[in-house]
């Protein structure tokens, strides 16, 4: 029973999954100039909260380090603008957000709880701050021009980085690497004896999962056009994953992606008019979802999911019983 | 030469007073409830504005609205103790999932007491002036609150010192901290002994809240800093070691203003790097008892 669900929702995956990201590559054709604006918001959000799902649902090392890998694409971007081409670029973001992640990771992955989160919130703070420093002593000043790329673009990027980010988190989930994340989670020791490599599963997947993060921070500096330390490194780009990731639920796929997409249309609605009420609501979300839904929407989702399939069979008993008659 | 030196131990221990208090409510709600409340710098801010509306609307000296404000800060901590917190308590599966989940918790009020505070006060720089007199230590100038606050925070810090090691309910806090079973054995209870720790860690913000009212300018968004410089205090003194974050405070003190002496703008740098040496090579803390790490 389990294992044909597990098949099941596998199955469905393989199909959504594919049909999304089709969906997403003719969507420019169909949609307004402002929606696209907003579905890049939406698909950057989701790549960063996937890429922290990726890691840390199963584990349970909660990161904060999300700040740090993004704003260091961001930076890659803003030195290499306009030698060579941003495809390029992108995966040069990429390829250091995995060194930055990697190193991070040697370092601290035997930290445990409260450390780790402490850690990584720490490390961002100091890359900040210490790029803050260099920029106004050897830069002249503290922000940097970047030159923008087209909405199209951006778009074009975005979405091939998160259709990868999404192919790539679901076969680690589905893989021998995903069955041991799980098990470290449950139980680290346990999972050592039974001969898991447990630091160097752990510091790979963070350093995979840093790769989007760090190729997403390169494309959204040609969109955003001015950057400073503040803009790259700010540590709401640590925290807004995690909630994203925690409201729509770990333990599924989709969760994340619905989290992301709740709060970003949120955002789009409050903040500007009122970003001090966006910032309360979330808050509020947060303490919310922590207190009394610990799964996420997932877990409603699945409820009301169960439900309906209960009502199905039951409609399907009388439609028998009425036959019978 | 001599005078610099003394400029820089004076302004560490005033800034090291500062930070001292700051970190000694966080150590409190972190060392024996395990919360960590990263919500804390919200608390000391929200004391801060608290303190400048009392004292621009009804004149009120900020010393007396110590008197007002820490009770007030006392409830509010022990009722979000013993309603949010000791439900998430009851509802974890172990410490380390609570943990976490206090963690995220603490997070959500930081949010919601920030902006709460910035559609109430607005985000300009709110500030008012009291004994704003200098007054000249060793040949150096410093203003007359400054030194007051500084006197203040030292005075606190011990009363709460002696409190916490010589009275019946120190000794209960203390021993809920060490070991929790054994002290809910031996007749304490544990469940409001949480709740006095939480409240007594947010009087404390509260009073903290006061003292910085009066030596510095207040902004509604700049709680998170002050978290910041908390936890990085705790840590440095040890996690749930009251005492460390007492000495870690001062001692902190001291380095910020020394480097603030060579390079204002390493400041913060410095205080980062400080802080993530010390959780690689010492997690425990200077003082902090061991810890597993792996």
């Amino acid at each position: 029973m389990l294992i044909s669900t597990l098949l099941s929702e596998q199955k469905a995956a393989l199909v959504v999954m594919p049909l999304g990201i089709i969906l997403l590559a003719i969507a420019p054709a169909l949609i307004s100039d402002s929606a696209q604006i907003t579905l890049i918001t939406v698909l950057m959000y989701a790549i960063l909260t996937l890429s922290w799902t990726m890691f840390s649902g199963p584990t349970g090392y909660v990161s904060l380090a999300t700040a740090a890998l993004f704003g260091v694409g961001i930076y890659v971007a803003a030195l290499l603008r306009g030698t060579m081409p941003i495809e390029v670029i992108v995966l040069i973001g990429g390829l250091t957000g995995f060194v930055f992640a990697l190193a991070i990771g040697i370092l601290t992955l035997r930290l445990r709880g409260v450390y780790f989160i402490l850690f990584t919130f720490g490390i961002t703070a100091l890359i900040r701050n210490v790029v803050q420093w260099w920029e106004t002593h050897f830069g002249g000043t503290v922000g940097r021009h970047v030159l923008g790329a087209s909405n199209e673009a951006v778009y074009l990027l975005v979405t091939i980085l998160f259709a990868a980010t999404l192919v790539v988190t679901f076969l680690v989930k589905h893989s021998r690497v995903g069955m041991a994340l799980q098990a470290i989670g449950e139980n680290q020791d346990a999972a050592a004896h039974i001969g898991i490599h447990v630091t160097r599963i752990k510091v790979l997947t963070f350093a995979a999962s840093a790769v989007f993060v760090g190729a997403t921070g390169a494309v959204m500096a040609t969109r955003w056009r001015y950057i400073d330390p503040s803009i790259a490194f700010n540590p709401l780009l640590s925290f807004l994953p995690v909630v994203m990731a925690i409201f729509g639920g770990t333990s599924k796929l989709y969760g994340p992606i619905l989290g992301t997409v709740v709060l970003v249309v949120l955002q789009d609605f409050l903040i500007t008019e009122h970003p001090y009420l966006y910032l309360l609501l979330f808050g509020l979300t947060l303490v919310v979802i922590v207190v009394w839904l610990p799964g996420g929407l997932v877990v409603l989702a699945q409820k009301w999911f169960l439900k309906a399939r209960i009502q199905w069979a039951k409609l399907q008993m009388q439609v028998r019983r009425v036959r019978r008659r | 030469m001599i005078e610099s030196a003394v400029d820089i131990i004076i302004s560490g221990l005033i800034l090291g007073g500062v930070y001292a208090l700051i970190a000694v409510g966080l150590s409190l709600q972190y060392g024996v409830g395990r919360v960590l409340n990263v919500s804390h710098g919200e608390f000391i801010i929200l004391g801060a504005l608290a303190t400048y509306s009392l004292f621009t609307a009804l004149k009120l000296n900020p010393f007396v609205a110590i008197a007002v404000i820490a009770p007030a800060f006392f409830v509010v901590g022990y009722a979000l103790d013993r309603s949010l917190f000791n439900h998430l308590r009851r509802t974890s599966v172990n410490d380390d999932a609570f943990e976490g989940r206090s963690l995220l918790a603490s997070f959500g009020l930081l949010f919601v007491i920030q902006n709460l505070m910035l559609i109430w006060w607005g985000a300009n720089l709110r500030g008012y002036s009291y004994l704003n007199t200098p007054v000249s230590i060793l040949g150096n100038r410093y203003g007359l609150n400054r030194v007051i606050a500084l006197v203040v925070a030292v005075t606190v810090s011990l009363v709460f010192y002696v409190f916490i090691k010589r009275t019946r309910l120190g000794k209960a806090i203390r021993a809920a901290a060490e070991a929790p079973q054994m002290a809910e054995v031996l007749g304490v209870n544990r469940r409001m002994v949480l709740g006095i720790c939480f409240g007594l860690g947010a009087a404390l913000a509260g009073l903290a809240g006061v003292l910085y009212s009066i030596m510095f300018e207040i902004q509604a968004s700049r709680g998170i800093e002050l978290t910041i410089v908390a936890i990085v205090v705790v840590v440095f003194g040890g996690l749930g070691s009251i005492s460390g974050s007492l000495i870690g405070g001062f001692v902190l003190g001291l380095v910020t203003s020394l480097v603030n002496f060579i390079d204002p703008s390493l400041s913060l740098a410095a205080f980062y790097l400080i802080f993530i040496l010390v959780l690689l090579l010492r997690p425990s803390g200077i003082l902090g008892r061991a810890i597993h790490a792996d």
